[in-house]
């Protein structure tokens, strides 16, 4: 099976470039068949590499450690649904996941284009292939995921125990859905300059792709910050990390392209821009994915040094180039039909946000990319940190917030003083009375940045509500349908615009989140013995009991033994809530001899104690044994545990009954951790709105789905046109 | 003003306030990093007295809890070898912090001893993308 996994690596690579060559030479030669030769090789390529998905993911599956990817990143001990998705913790894996997202959505892209834009599509196909090759070519000749050890170990590593989180099960296939949404517009750009058709017709074929890619992107953001809530340890969502901020970068920018292609379809301005903006956003796409294995950056994710750096930059080098050369020598026909009529309309407000947010991503960019800066300015790699993205990202978030309020409810063209106060009185009128209501509540000096947020979101609720409302009175008037219906049918008939403003809601009530939690948050690291409790901000904590299990595994992610406590929380001296933070235990390689402490001597992950509510989270995490070293000094903590109970076990035992006994061994320890539980060490945090974030979130994800869903009178004329086509060729042929 | 010179203003000052403003970032960027180095190099190098990112790998069997909740521990190169630096901890911990795992603190060496910042402890995900098959 291996051996035809690699083969079908090859085949992808001949025939990426072939469809290369073939549309390439149709476009040239003006022959059609050429061209759609070129296009069914991006359909074949997308075959080949699912046939080689498949052989790895059932490999994965059927535990065939033969494969050294699966013998290094999965085990029988790992959970069937982990085990499927290990195949994307690996280098080689997850760049076959990159490779098989580019073919599938490359393949629907040239279909729905298979007779649009004629002279664009044989130069889209080729770049789209040529991505295919790029990635096709690493894994030949580079890291082949089908590369084989023979004999076969019996056991492979496991997956990681801190990617064993549902969030982590989805979240690199939605970031890859994301970056390879993205090369579908940056195909059609490039198609579009290389042959001057730059008006919009490439941008509306193309438009539903990059809203998905900036869909996708966002959902893995999230999805990672959820991560990192859940399973980290930390109690934190975002650090300013290079990999965070990889997958950021493109996002911002896709935000702005989504914004000002609106200008540009609308009035055909912002051309330059709008190109330049695909073509950087795509390129911070293969940045991020980059970045990702690159280990050029010091990271919290610790990357061993990769073998494809020269690769990579190569092919930044050359988008980068190639973007410029298009953008400076298209400039010509590249010009604007008009020009921005006043500074106070849609217009100028959708361009201002577009400078938000490239700033933005500067800003981002350039504190990513720092430590790189400063070893070639000053010879030493320094870095910077969370306070200094902080001063920069927080007002210009707010700007953000604010103009995703103004955006909506601006005029197009020329805003008059009349219009104006129409529609803004009433948000600037909710934004004032929340700011004299957050003066009455919160301490205004110190957290100046939360009390704008607020008023900033209130001004965004505000202003989108009314949009709504007018709209749906507008609807009700000239239909019969009942309230809810007219809310429905007005929605479904203009989704674009009302998906976006469901965006902005969701995004104001992320940040209402973000920086609630930011400011308000109250955290306590300390050790704790059984009966002793703390106070983190107005909440007691009460250490009541020790608590573990074995085999048990409560969350199911493959632990053999869980260590944690039971915490009483109370507010005042009412009852709050129960947390039960614990440690999982995973196995690591069965060593014969020292079966106990095989079984779980892997990583010890957190398994963290949460109560969630629309008010606070209360969030705990325990380190069971401390931390402490025995005063003779040469054991570890978890080496004294096995200890309690190892060097009983007969080696003349079968495997099995060795490894029946090794779990009654394991019984006994926790028995004896529940009963003489020693000092654990504990994070504990109270913090305000935390689920807000994640609500946010999903009101993002419903409004961009509301936004990209095809309308249905669109997509029902469109196959009526395509019927009466072929009635008016059979007839022709009659 | 005839358009084309309007035009022409509005681009020199927007383009003159990007300047200012990226000066404004890339000053502050400098002036507000601390270097990142590794043990061997601070040792070899070491300024006392300048805030440093320090990175690399807790030694083995070097953890001690002080009773006032600060940690002590000694850290070396990622790469394993070289001289350990030995570093003064307090305020959060984060629960994956363990001998053998790899993080930052920010801090300065005072004598021989790192005396961290109190909470600048950043602790690394164990690998996700090793290229080399991690042992067991």
């Amino acid at each position: 099976m291996a051996f035809a996994g690699r083969v079908a690596l090859v085949l992808a690579l001949v025939v990426s470039m072939y469809g290369i060559t073939a549309a390439l030479y149709g476009a040239r030669k003006g022959r059609r068949d050429w061209v759609d030769s070129g296009r069914r090789s991006v359909y074949c390529l997308a075959a080949i590499l699912t046939v080689a998905m498949a052989i790895l993911e059932i490999a994965f599956i059927r535990n065939d450690f033969s494969y050294n990817t699966v013998a290094n990143t999965s085990s029988t001990t790992t959970p069937l649904l982990y085990r499927a998705a290990a195949m994307w913790s690996s280098q080689e894996g997850s760049l076959l996941l990159w490779v098989w997202l580019l073919s599938i959505w490359a393949s629907v892209a040239t279909f729905m284009t298979r007779n649009r834009l004629r002279d664009i599509v044989p130069y889209a196909t080729s770049v789209l292939l040529g991505f295919g090759a790029f990635f096709t070519t690493l894994l030949v000749f580079f890291d082949s995921p089908f590369a084989q050890t023979h004999p076969a170990p019996v056991q492979g590593a496991g997956l990681d125990p801190l990617l064993r989180n549902p969030s982590m099960l989805i979240h690199p296939p939605m970031l890859y859905s994301g970056y390879t949404f993205f090369t579908i517009p940056f195909a059609f750009a490039v198609g579009a300059l290389i042959v001057r058709r730059v008006d919009a017709d490439w941008i509306r074929v193309t438009r539903r792709f990059a809203l998905a890619s900036w869909l996708f992107l966002g959902i893995g953001i999230v999805l990672g910050a959820r991560w990192s809530y859940y399973e980290l340890g930390w109690g934190g969502y975002w650090g300013w990390d290079p990999v965070e901020n990889a997958a950021l970068m493109p996002w911002l920018i896709s935000t702005a392209f989504l914004h000002s292609v609106m200008i540009q379809e609308k009035r055909g301005m912002l051309r330059i821009w709008n190109a330049s903006l695909v073509l950087g956003a795509s390129t911070l796409a293969i940045v991020g994915t980059f970045l990702v294995r690159s280990g050029v950056l010091n990271s919290i994710h610790a990357f061993g040094a990769s073998t494809l750096q020269i690769p990579f930059v190569a092919l930044i080098s050359a988008m980068t180039g190639g973007s410029i050369y298009l953008v400076v020598s298209r400039r010509e026909v590249l010009r604007s039909e008009h020009t921005l009529d006043s500074l106070f309309s849609r217009e100028a407000a959708f361009l201002l946000n577009n400078v938000v947010l490239v700033g933005l991503c500067f800003v981002v960019f350039w504190g990513t990319f720092f430590p790189l800066i400063s070893k070639a300015v000053t010879g030493t790699s320094a870095a910077v940190g969370p306070p200094w993205f902080d001063r920069y990202t927080v007002p210009l978030a707010l700007i953000l917030v604010l103009l995703s309020g103004i955006g909506p409810a601006i005029a197009w063209r020329r805003a008059t003083l009349a219009n104006t106060r129409r529609n803004f009185l009433l948000p600037v009128g909710a934004a004032a009375v929340m700011a004299v209501a957050a003066y009455t509540v919160v301490p205004i000096g110190s957290s100046i940045g939360v009390v704008l947020l607020f008023c900033a979101a209130t001004f965004v609720f505000a202003s989108v509500g009314q949009e709504f409302w007018r709209g749906w009175r507008a609807r009700r008037a000239t239909s019969s349908d009942s309230p809810p219906l007219a809310l429905l049918s007005m929605v479904r008939r203009n989704r674009r615009r009302y998906g976006g403003y469901i965006v902005h809601i969701g995004i104001a009530v992320l940040f209402v989140g973000v920086a609630a939690s930011a400011t308000f948050q109250h955290e306590q690291t300390l050790s704790l013995r059984v009966g002793q409790s703390t106070r983190v901000g107005a909440y007691t904590m009460k250490y009541m009991r020790a608590s573990g299990s074995v085999v048990a595994d409560p969350n199911h992610t493959g632990a053999t033994m869980t260590l944690g406590a039971v915490l009483r929380v109370t507010r005042g001296g009412h009852y709050v809530g129960t947390l039960r933070p614990s440690a999982g235990y995973y196995p690591a390689a069965i060593v014969p001899g020292l079966v106990v402490a095989s079984l779980i001597s892997g990583d010890a992950v957190d398994q963290i104690g949460l109560q969630s509510s629309w008010r606070r989270d209360l969030w705990a995490a325990i380190k069971p044994l401390g931390r402490t070293l025995p005063a003779n000094g040469t054991q570890l903590p978890e080496e004294r545990l096995v200890n309690l109970a190892d060097g009983t076990i007969s080696p003349t035992l079968s495997a099995t009954a060795q490894l029946q006994t090794a779990y009654v061994e394991l019984g006994l320890i926790v028995a004896h951790y529940i009963k003489y539980p020693p000092t654990a060490s504990f994070t504990l945090i109270a913090s305000p709105l935390v689920m807000w974030i994640w609500i946010g979130g999903l009101i993002v994800f419903l409004g961009g789905l509301t936004a990209i869903w095809p309308a249905p009178s669109a997509l029902r004329s469109r196959l009526r046109a395509r019927y009466l086509a072929r009635v008016a060729q059979e007839l022709g042929r009659a | 003003m005839t358009p084309p010179r309007k035009r022409q203003v509005r681009l020199v000052v927007s383009l003159t306030l990007a300047v200012l403003l990226a000066s404004g970032l890339i000053y502050t960027s400098f002036s507000a990093a601390d270097p990142a180095l590794p043990p061997s190099q601070l040792m070899r190098q070491g300024k006392a007295g300048a805030d440093i990112q320090l990175t690399g790998t807790v030694v083995k069997h070097s953890v001690v809890d002080l009773s006032s909740g600060a940690v002590e521990f000694e850290l070396a190169d990622r790469s394993g070898g070289g001289p350990a630096v030995e570093v003064d901890y307090s305020g959060s911990v984060p629960p994956t912090f363990e001998a053998g795992r790899e993080l930052i603190v920010t801090g300065e060496l005072k004598g021989h001893t790192f005396v961290a910042q109190p909470s600048s402890m950043v602790t690394k995900c164990p690998s996700k993308y090793s290229a080399a098959p991690r042992s067991t």
